[in-house]
């Protein structure tokens, strides 16, 4: 029921609505929940567990009970609190965990068993037997009790990641975090005022007190006016700060278009912040906590303070005929203002027999509330008195058991709270909060005045830290009212009495926790899921800890607090994510042949982030070996262009770059001539391979090196280690150049025919030998050409600076098929090398030595390197290791698999008869019959042996012969020709 | 969690990739003997309370840094290059 003349709503728009299918209309301002309320709907959701019809209780984001899912499709956005969710036209809303309705829900049947469903049933029951746990309990149990469910479909929403920095970050927007974000501004700290309402003020919007005279939301607009025209402020409304992190980082959710009907197209629903702050005032305010008594949760049972923000801010009046029940005297506001606005108040009940309570209503002290009546929403309330029990008819009970600070954040870094006595209530301990200045009634502070003040002090304390000066401020005048409050946790009674109203967790459910001897906080949340909702805990932790308490014996501050951890409010993984979506996941890398590729008919595979052409498809070629085996012959044969710009090109230069490859590599690098290349191996300082690649002389201080693909950054990362770490005294510079060279190779026969074609000065063997390198020139541009082979035929990469690239490449495709030969994939590359045995981070597996890949002679004994010392080690060398061999079919041929384990001939394949593994198994086109890459134990001195190959995965089971690694041209005479 | 690069200034810990204790740049002479080694490559300390480690800013200026930290309370007490500290 809407009250005349009440709230901060802008009655000329009306808002339609729809709620379970039904239209409503609210008005510009409104929360669902609001909106509900004021069209007269109690029950907006069923119980967890017991599937109760349940209402509003709050009217803030620690909301237990209304729930809804907003939107349809895949834009449904399940588990919604209404309570934060702003109307708007078209808004299309539903309600949860019921069937088939909201009215009707089949699963109330399990309010009946409740007294079979207590804490620790599902445990204690579904245990027998095992293989049912899966298959059978769990699926059932999931279907009943539950939460939202997600559509299925994929969210079409957009959502962001953003950053902020700031001086001061004020989280929450109340008296004390307004004080203090406009102390800050005007000493021209930058700050951000993040709140997680869609309007500023806090508490000052849902009371009736005044500031300076006026109603207090005039003089929050004026402060809020001030701050927007300040270039060093921030406001940031429907900004939940979620988690706090080291070194002043913050988590925060902005809900940026949840509240509009007609977005614009790129705004995204949500977006994440990572905030950093080098101070931080925290002024959160305090979320009130229930009473638990008797059916305290029927639709209609509400927090008091939630009651006056419906009614001052949302001009809704909760009931008809309104009951509260408080335990302090921050309660009897409610009652007054209900009053004051006409609303009747049919009872204001203070436990404290000595509570000074006025009114022109009923008044009951020394009172408890007993039991309420009431199916689908309350009906009357049951009230002892010293005289006997009243029965009053009511159809809202605002109740109030205290305030509790909103310290989660404090916590958030490890902090445990501490317990104030003056309060009843758990207050952030200072000495947890570095760079974190608790304000207002995050820190206990509960009177207007007191939070105004508070908010000044702090920001002071944070200008101090960031070494500013303060200005002075002049405080409106604001009420100090006392918070006075004796301590009522529970009301005994036979009925149960809910703790966790979003849970269904119950004063019995804990008694019980104790009486099972789970006895510390964390075992009882555990056993009772009590603040393991999404909103974990915010009404509830205190008054079970309460429970606990009692029923074990011990204070309150001795049993303490569980752990608070973030995020203070459930954040979609959709928003932390947002920027791993779709091709965000892993960003791709292009070679400049790429497009040049796909217009081929190429398909690409992926090379860590890189896109390689796996190979290019001809007229009337059914599948990928048909392509690799054409491709293999066309190198072997005529001549076959590749793009091998993936590889890793680090340049290396200054006067010590000689003596640093000799310290990087096993071989020797320094004896090197300009204008020549030599293969290298690089270990790892435990004596591991860790990478092979080519280095080229470029000058007598320049050197370029290059790495395989895989590799390429950890060599880069382990070079600058080396170099900065190891040896900083050496004078030598790096530099990753992987992205400024597009590379090429040109292999086959035919290879120099083609590169003669197209250089402005022709090359032959004499001033470009084997393991050549030098700069050339195509058509007046400058390229670099290495006369280097992966595929053992005569061969060269070309270079350019990758502006060139897609242009050469172009350019040499078109030479390739006038000389019978064209362009190569990542097929017929691999096929090429493992017919001449060279190696790929396959053989490089992280477990391989030098010794084990035949290459043990690289190791220069007249020099130390990287890893030399510890290849040493007895055990990485000798006739148990496995080493590097060639496979073969022994007999009929028949397919090698990759990773097919090696047993002799005969022997159980079983782990204990394993002698190693198939590392890189092909086609051999150029033999005619499968070929293979393995590791086996004492595999060189066992050449000509059969043994067998067995893959359990595949099936297969096959006779193979041990032999060179090598396949083709062993003596490398085609390389030289 | 945020680092003070000597060079770049203080940068979010996604920027950097961390390597372990800083004994990776104490390197024992190739003759020190298979202790030594062990102990430079394998043995490390999980101290409670202050410890020295190595990162590099990668996705920076790609320094490697001397990190000293306390792992309980997450504070960074001191951060220099490694390029200052190191032995050759």
């Amino acid at each position: 029921m809407r009250i005349d003349g009440k709230g901060l709503i802008d009655r000329s728009v009306t808002v339609p609505f729809a709620f379970d299918g039904q239209r409503y209309h609210g008005f510009a301002g409104d929360t669902l929940a609001s909106a509900l309320l004021a069209n007269g709907v109690r029950m907006v959701g069923r119980s967890f567990k017991y599937h109760r019809p349940r209402g509003l209780l709050t009217a803030g984001s620690e909301e237990p009970n209304a729930l809804v899912t907003v939107g349809q499709g895949g834009n449904a956005t399940p588990n919604l609190r209404a309570t934060t969710q702003e109307i708007y036209e078209g808004l299309t809303a539903v309600s949860q965990n019921r069937w088939p309705s909201l009215n009707l829900d089949v699963m109330a049947v399990n309010d009946l068993f409740s007294p079979f469903l207590s804490a620790g049933f599902y445990y204690k029951t579904f245990m027998w037997p095992r293989s049912f746990w899966e298959r059978v309990y769990e699926p059932i149990i999931r279907r009943s009790a539950g939460l939202g469910a997600l559509s299925g479909e994929p969210d079409t929403a957009r959502y962001e990641q953003a950053y902020a920095f700031c001086d001061l970050l004020v989280i929450g927007a109340g008296p004390a975090g307004l004080m203090a974000a406009l102390t800050a501004a005007r000493a021209g700290a930058d700050v951000i005022l993040a709140d997680e309402d869609s309007r500023m003020g806090g508490r000052l919007l849902a009371e009736t007190e005044p500031l300076d005279g006026e109603p207090a939301h005039i003089w929050v607009a004026r402060v809020l006016d001030e701050l927007a025209t300040m270039d060093n402020v921030r406001l940031m409304p429907r900004t939940t700060v979620t988690g706090v992190y080291d070194g002043g980082t913050y988590g925060a959710l902005e809900r940026v278009t949840t509240h509009l009907a007609n977005p614009a197209p790129d705004a995204p629903l949500e977006a994440f912040w990572r905030i950093t702050a080098k101070q931080t005032v925290l002024a959160t305010g305090a979320i009130e906590r229930p009473v638990a008594f008797p059916m305290n949760d029927r639709p209609g049972v509400m927090m008091a303070g939630a009651v006056r923000s419906y009614l001052n801010r949302w001009g809704v009046a909760a009931g008809q005929k309104v009951a509260v029940f408080g335990n302090n005297n921050d309660a009897h506001r409610t009652a007054h203002d209900l009053h004051e606005a006409g609303v009747e108040v049919v009872a204001l009940i203070d436990s404290r027999a000595d509570a000074a309570v006025s009114g022109d209503f009923p008044l009951f002290t020394g009172a408890q509330v007993i039991n309420t009546r009431g199916r689908k929403s309350l009906g009357e309330v049951h009230v002892q008195t010293a005289s006997g029990v009243e029965v009053i008819e009511a159809d809202c009970l605002a109740m109030s058991g205290g305030w509790n600070p909103t310290l989660h954040l404090s916590c958030h870094l490890g902090g445990r709270p501490v317990w104030n006595v003056s309060i009843h209530a758990f207050v952030p301990d200072p000495k947890n909060c570095a760079g974190l200045h608790v304000a207002g009634a995050a820190g206990g502070v509960f009177s207007t005045k007191g939070a105004l003040k508070s908010g000044v002090f702090r920001a002071r304390e944070a200008l101090k830290a960031l070494g500013m000066k303060a200005p002075s401020i002049p405080l409106p005048v604001a009420g100090d009212a006392e918070y006075a409050i004796t301590p009522l946790w529970q009301v005994q009674g036979r009925k149960r009495a809910w703790l966790d109203f979003a849970n269904d967790v119950t004063v019995k459910d804990v008694e019980l926790a104790a009486t099972e001897n789970l006895a510390s906080s964390e075992h009882m949340k555990r056993f009772t899921t009590q603040g393991m909702a999404p909103d974990q805990g915010k009404n509830s932790n205190v008054g079970a800890l309460a429970v606990l308490a009692d029923a074990t014996g011990r204070s309150i501050a001795a049993t303490g607090t569980t752990t608070f951890r973030p995020p203070f409010v459930p954040v979609p993984i959709a928003a932390t994510g947002s920027a791993g979506a779709g091709k965000g996941f892993a960003p791709e890398r292009f070679m400049t042949s790429h497009d040049r590729s796909l217009e081929m008919g190429a398909p690409m595979i992926e090379a860590g982030l890189w896109y390689r052409p796996s190979y290019f498809p001809r007229k009337g070629e059914k599948n990928w070996r048909q392509a690799c085996d054409h491709e293999v012959g066309m190198v072997r044969n005529a001549v076959g262009v590749c793009d091998v710009s993936t590889l890793g090109k680090i340049d290396v230069q200054g006067p010590d770059a000689a003596a640093f490859l000799d310290f990087i590599y096993t071989n020797r690098m320094s004896s090197l001539k300009v204008g020549r290349v030599r293969y290298g191996l690089m270990l790892r300082e435990d004596g591991m391979v860790m990478d092979d690649g080519t280095c080229a002389r470029l000058g007598a201080r320049h050197f370029l090196v290059t790495t395989t693909t895989a590799a390429a950054a950890q060599v880069m990362r382990h070079m600058e280690f080396v170099l900065q770490g190891l040896r900083p005294d050496w004078d030598v510079r790096i530099a990753s150049v992987t992205e400024q060279w597009a590379q090429f190779a040109v292999a086959g026969p035919k290879s120099r025919e083609l590169l003669n074609g197209l250089f402005d000065a022709p090359i032959d063997n004499d001033s470009f030998p084997f393991m050549a390198c030098g700069d050339v020139r195509i058509k007046g541009v400058s390229a670099r050409l290495f006369r280097i082979s992966y595929s053992g035929e005569h061969a060269y990469e070309i270079a350019v600076p990758a502006r060139f690239g897609a242009a050469l490449f172009d350019l040499l495709l078109e030479r390739a098929q006038a000389l019978g030969g064209g362009a190569y994939g990542l097929e017929a590359l691999n096929v090429l090398r493992i017919e001449k045995g060279f190696l790929t981070h396959a053989e490089i597996h992280g477990r391989a030595t030098a010794f084990d890949l035949g290459m043990e002679r690289m190791i220069s004994p007249a020099k130390d390197c990287i890893g030399k010392v510890m290849a040493e080690r007895p055990g990485l060398k000798g006739p148990l290791r496995e080493q590097l061999v060639g496979l073969k079919p022994a007999g009929a041929a028949k397919l090698i698999t990759a990773g097919a384990h090696l047993f002799m001939q005969g022997a159980e394949a079983v782990s204990d008869n394993d002698q190693g593994f198939v590392t890189s198994p092909c086609y051999s086109p150029t033999l005619g019959h499968p070929i293979a890459l393995a590791m086996l134990q004492n595999g060189r001195a066992r050449h000509g042996e059969v043994i067998d190959i067995v893959d359990h995965l595949r099936g297969v089971r096959t006779a193979c012969v041990v032999c060179e690694p090598v396949f083709f041209d062993a003596d490398g005479g085609r390389c030289r020709g | 969690m945020r680092i003070k690069c000597p060079l770049c200034g203080e940068r979010d810990l996604r920027e950097f990739y961390y390597q372990g204790a800083d004994v990776a740049l104490m390197r024992p002479a190739p003759d020190a003997g298979p202790a030594a080694w062990d102990d430079y490559l394998y043995t490390r300390d999980n101290p409670a309370g202050e410890t020295r480690d190595l990162w590099q800013h990668e996705y920076g200026c790609g320094a490697w840094l001397l990190v000293q930290r306390n792992t309980v309370t997450h504070e960074i007490l001191n951060v220099t290059l490694a390029k200052k500290r190191g032995r050759s």
